[in-house]
């Protein structure tokens, strides 16, 4: 969990500065922040756990690329806007369900940290289904790119379900909620669901991820690697 | 010399004049983020639950608190997170939404959108979008007088 937002919130933050318009700009600023603070929590817990003197600030600029376990979805480069905000939309659908289920954890930090980062990703998913929306049942153009955008990351969405051994809840069973989503939203925003269900996975696991992570994480963790005692 | 313990009342009062660092027009007490307040021997520990999870004025806040404390002559003072339950705006105290509108921020609905525009009080609003300058605000616009606003968004 703390991987996929550090990873995710990263990638968002690249649009810092340089979205579209203002309003976007912020959005997508506030939705990296929200995602940077939930990735504190997760990997401040997994510091906590795994009890080896490391902490949050350590997992997040001190491991290599074959250390994360996000899934693939979320390293993919942004591209163009539509792209970006269609990542997005698989992501948070996929998110909200996660949370959800995680707030019922027997294990009361965990249930605590879902319970807080669901408010938050409430909105998010509120706002991207609507930028889906209006961006894919919008002119011919942008239409156009967000079918692009879904044709190229649908198959990093088969990843999300492969429940393993060390999933506290079955994922998988969360399949149906997630169609139940992205058919309503996607459907609306007039696009086409790709047929083929073929999926690329080993983001979460570790095996094999994709060549975007380790250009993202080589920006990421620069600063930390580069100047160890650098306090900010 | 022997330190008197400042009553738990008293404390309640200091930290109400905490002011919020990025809406410095309520207090910490108003945002409803200062849970609880005891004293465990002669520490006092602060039970504070952030507003949202990245935001990144929790640091200020939680430094605020120290330093409001140390200034009253308390020395011992550690502060506790608390996630659970998670802060939500039913939190703000009736006085914290009457300073936010009074500020020119629309405090948060339940219907989930200001009623009114805080400026001319005219109801006819929109949202021009989700997020706004600081993760608890949204913007909106008044299509009387044309002015954005914030809106203190509903969690």
């Amino acid at each position: 969990m703390g991987d996929n937002s550090l990873v995710l919130g990263h990638r968002v933050s690249e649009w810092c500065g340089v979205a579209p318009v203002l309003e976007e700009d912020i959005a997508l600023a506030n939705t990296a922040l929200d995602l940077i603070g939930q990735t504190q929590l997760w990997l401040g817990l997994a510091a906590e756990c795994e009890d080896k003197g490391r902490d949050a600030d350590a997992l997040a600029f001190r491991r290599d690329v074959w250390d994360f376990r996000n899934l693939l979805l979320v390293e993919q480069p942004n591209r163009d806007f539509g792209h970006t905000m269609m990542r997005q939309f698989l992501f948070d659908a996929w998110h909200s369900l996660v949370l959800a289920a995680l707030k019922s954890s027997d294990d009361s930090e965990i249930a605590a940290i879902a319970e807080k980062s669901l408010k938050e990703v409430t909105y998010h998913l509120e706002r991207s289904s609507d930028t889906v929306i209006a961006l894919g049942d919008g002119t011919e153009e942008s239409h156009m790119r967000m079918q692009a955008g879904l044709d190229r990351l649908w198959p990093y969405v088969g990843e999300m379900f492969l429940t393993d051994e060390h999933d506290l809840i079955d994922v998988a069973a969360l399949r149906p909620a997630f169609a139940a989503i992205t058919n309503n939203v996607l459907g609306t925003a007039t696009l086409a669901i790709p047929t083929d269900n073929f999926t690329h996975k080993g983001g979460k696991t570790g095996a094999r991820h994709t060549e975007h992570l380790g250009h993202m994480i080589a920006t990421m963790q620069f600063l930390p690697r580069a100047y160890p005692d650098a306090k900010w | 010399m022997v330190m008197t313990k400042p009553s738990i009342d008293q404390v309640w009062e200091w930290l109400d004049a905490v002011p919020d660092p990025e809406i410095p027009v309520i207090s910490l007490v108003d945002l409803g983020v200062i849970r609880s307040v005891a004293w465990l021997n002669d520490v006092l520990e602060v039970t504070v639950t952030p507003t949202y999870s990245g935001c990144p004025a929790t640091r200020i806040i939680n430094l605020d608190i120290e330093t409001a404390l140390n200034d009253h002559g308390i020395k011992q003072v550690t502060l506790k997170r608390q996630l659970s339950p998670a802060w939500t705006t039913d939190w703000l105290s009736e006085e914290g939404k009457a300073k936010l509108e009074d500020y020119g921020i629309a405090p948060p609905q339940t219907a989930g959108g200001p009623t009114q525009c805080p400026r001319c009080k005219s109801a006819q609003v929109e949202k021009i979008s989700q997020f706004g300058s600081t993760p608890c605000k949204a913007q909106w616009r008044c299509t009387d007088c044309l002015e954005p606003f914030d809106y203190f968004k509903c969690i």
